[in-house]
């Protein structure tokens, strides 16, 4: 569904995304790690239009969307989530998603993205209250609320950045499943951005490897885990706890499987 | 709400009846002054309300005066049809200005300046082309003899004022109609976070040139109004910067963010410049710059939502949460 040629993107003479070619198919949760500083929210940034590449090619459906204005990219169905929730102050947590509902999708009508955003709001389990401020929402509210804005969009691919920073450890399992129902009963594709590996390594199904703007590993999440390079370059001074934390989720999916 | 739309009726009504039951000329002249400069002063709100402050509005104001009356003068066209075309010009006007600035994210204090110097522009256009426009002694259009509905010229005033009511009305209209679509929330998102507005799927670029459009198309039409109204025109009244800190002004006193914000400040600003002129006379020429420049500072300070929306904030009985973007309208003033 989405195929990633040779994308660059030189900010000055700093590469921050080098030569990265990948391909996510229907409907898998692809992760995307690496370090601060990696290149994983700049292609996020290139993917969504927020960012023009530098080169390379970008194919959705089989179409080329890289260079697209952000809107345009949106209607032809790939939503995002910013790293840091950005809610709009002024409208309340309603209208928030219905703007998304109603210009993500081409607007159509009014009804429709109301419509939209009721159900986005549900399913993330926000109030679908039409006055709620965004004001009263902590941390955890507000990367539902961020997830809500992208799901009103329709999005048939979805990026999810980084949703979990900050956020106590069952309200990270708790969005680590939103993720994967959102996949299953919505059959929407994800890519998704995450630091902490421990969660991210148990939903998805597989994972690409970023160090400075380059790919360094892609694969399922056990073999990625057990990389010596992956180990050296990522996990870095935490590699036991997130080594810990990878070995628990292999052992996991063996239980499971 | 339905006694809302009751209570409009009622006014209306009371409005239209006004001039035949009391036609004091003087009065009637000030009334539509009052209505024509509170429609400039909608217009004006439609884009300062979401943070997009303009300096430029004179330029479309004396676009609006200056191209119906030079048609007329010159090419002998109806004002039926010049009016249509002056606020063409001040559209395409707007939309060369704006269309580089939002593309580019120009926003804040750059496109203040940006549209400073639109209205610096104009003026001196104006003031440049003296062979055609008279220059700064100003420009009379032609009169047609006594009253004319080709030449719009009417000697009544009660004409006038039901001409005026009727585009003050539309203003409203228009602003009620902004508030309520979908228009309103783009527009507050992108004056938040550009960004994040179009990972909503909005247009950032096409969204903010709609609302400049409007806006200008309406201070153009305000323009060739007053033009033919007082039937003289001169680059201080219709143009330039002191005109476009007026409409900021105004707009900002009576209040950005209601309807009828922007009437409140045109009473205001035009029953005090009246009190000054009648009570001073010569001696207070230019005093009510000055008057505005402190209550603009004044207001700015204390009461962000102007007078008319602070007196509906005081009337309604649970005070709602502050809304702390009300101070980010005016990022000329403030930083």
């Amino acid at each position: 569904m989405l195929a990633v040629e040779g994308l660059v993107k030189r900010f000055g003479g700093f590469r921050a995304v080098n030569n990265v070619s990948f391909r996510v198919e229907q409907g898998e949760i692809l992760g995307l790690i690496g370090p601060n500083g990696s290149g994983k929210s700049t292609i996020f940034n290139l993917l969504s239009g927020t960012l023009p590449p530098t080169s390379g090619s970008i194919l959705f459906d089989g179409r080329e969307i890289a260079g697209l204005a952000p809107h345009r990219i949106i209607n032809r169905g790939v939503g995002r989530t910013f790293q840091i929730p950005r809610p709009f102050h002024r409208l309340s947590i309603f209208e928030n998603v219905t703007l998304a509902g109603f210009y993500g999708q081409g607007r159509h009508s009014r009804a429709k993205a109301e419509e939209a955003a009721e159900r986005a709001l549900g399913l993330v389990g926000l109030p679908t209250d039409r006055h709620a401020s965004v004001e009263g929402l902590g941390a955890a509210g507000l990367k539902k609320l961020e997830l809500a804005k992208a799901l009103a969009t329709a999005p048939k691919l979805l990026l999810a950045d980084e949703s979990l920073g900050g956020l106590d450890e069952s309200e990270m399992d708790q969005a680590a499943d939103m993720l994967r129902r959102i996949r299953d009963e919505l059959g929407i594709t994800i890519i998704w951005v995450e630091h902490i590996m421990g969660v991210l390594m148990r939903v998805v199904d597989r994972v690409m490897v970023l160090d400075h703007g380059e790919k360094i590993a892609e694969g399922l999440p056990a073999d990625v885990a057990g990389d010596a390079r992956v180990i050296e370059v990522y996990l870095g001074t935490d590699a036991d706890a997130s080594l810990a934390a990878a070995a628990a989720a292999q052992a996991r999916r063996r239980v499971g499987a | 709400m339905s006694r809302q739309v009751k209570a409009w009726i009622v006014a209306l009504i009371a409005l239209v009846a006004l001039p035949f039951v009391h036609s004091d000329p003087y009065h009637l002249h000030l009334l539509v002054l009052i209505l024509i400069w509170s429609f400039a002063y909608t217009s004006w709100s439609i884009m300062g309300r979401f943070g997009l402050v303009s300096l430029g509005h004179g330029g479309f104001l004396g676009i609006g005066a200056y191209v119906t009356a030079l048609l007329w003068n010159d090419l002998g066209i109806s004002p039926w049809l010049g009016i249509p075309l002056s606020m063409a010009t001040a559209g395409v006007l707007a939309l060369i200005v704006a269309y580089p600035c939002f593309r580019f994210r120009i926003t804040g204090h750059y496109f203040v300046l940006v549209t400073l110097a639109l209205s610096g522009i104009v003026l001196q256009v104006i003031t440049a082309t003296r062979d055609y426009t008279g220059g700064s002694l100003g420009y009379t259009p032609r009169r047609a003899g006594s009253s004319s509905i080709v030449a719009l010229q009417f000697d009544d005033k009660v004409i006038w004022y039901l001409i005026a009511l009727a585009v003050w009305l539309a203003g409203i209209v228009i602003w009620h109609w902004i508030d309520r679509s979908m228009i309103r929330h783009a527009m507050e998102a992108i004056s938040e976070d550009e960004d994040a507005a179009a990972a909503a799927g909005v247009n950032v670029t096409a969204e903010k040139l709609k609302i400049t459009l409007i806006s200008a198309l309406m201070t153009a039409l305000a323009g060739a109004l007053y033009c033919q109204y007082q039937m003289f025109i001169s680059p201080d009244t219709v143009s330039g910067i002191a005109v476009s800190l007026q409409m900021v002004f105004a707009a900002i006193v009576g209040g950005v963010y209601v309807a009828l914000g922007p009437t409140v400040g045109a009473i205001i600003t035009i029953l005090l410049a009246e009190v000054l002129r009648i009570g001073f006379g010569t001696k207070a020429v230019g005093w009510d710059n000055l008057v505005y420049g402190v209550l603009l500072v004044l207001f700015i300070i204390f009461l962000p939502k102007g007078i008319l929306g602070s007196v509906i904030d005081w009337t309604k009985s649970p005070p709602k949460p502050p809304r702390g973007h009300e101070q980010e309208t005016v990022p000329v003033a403030r930083r």
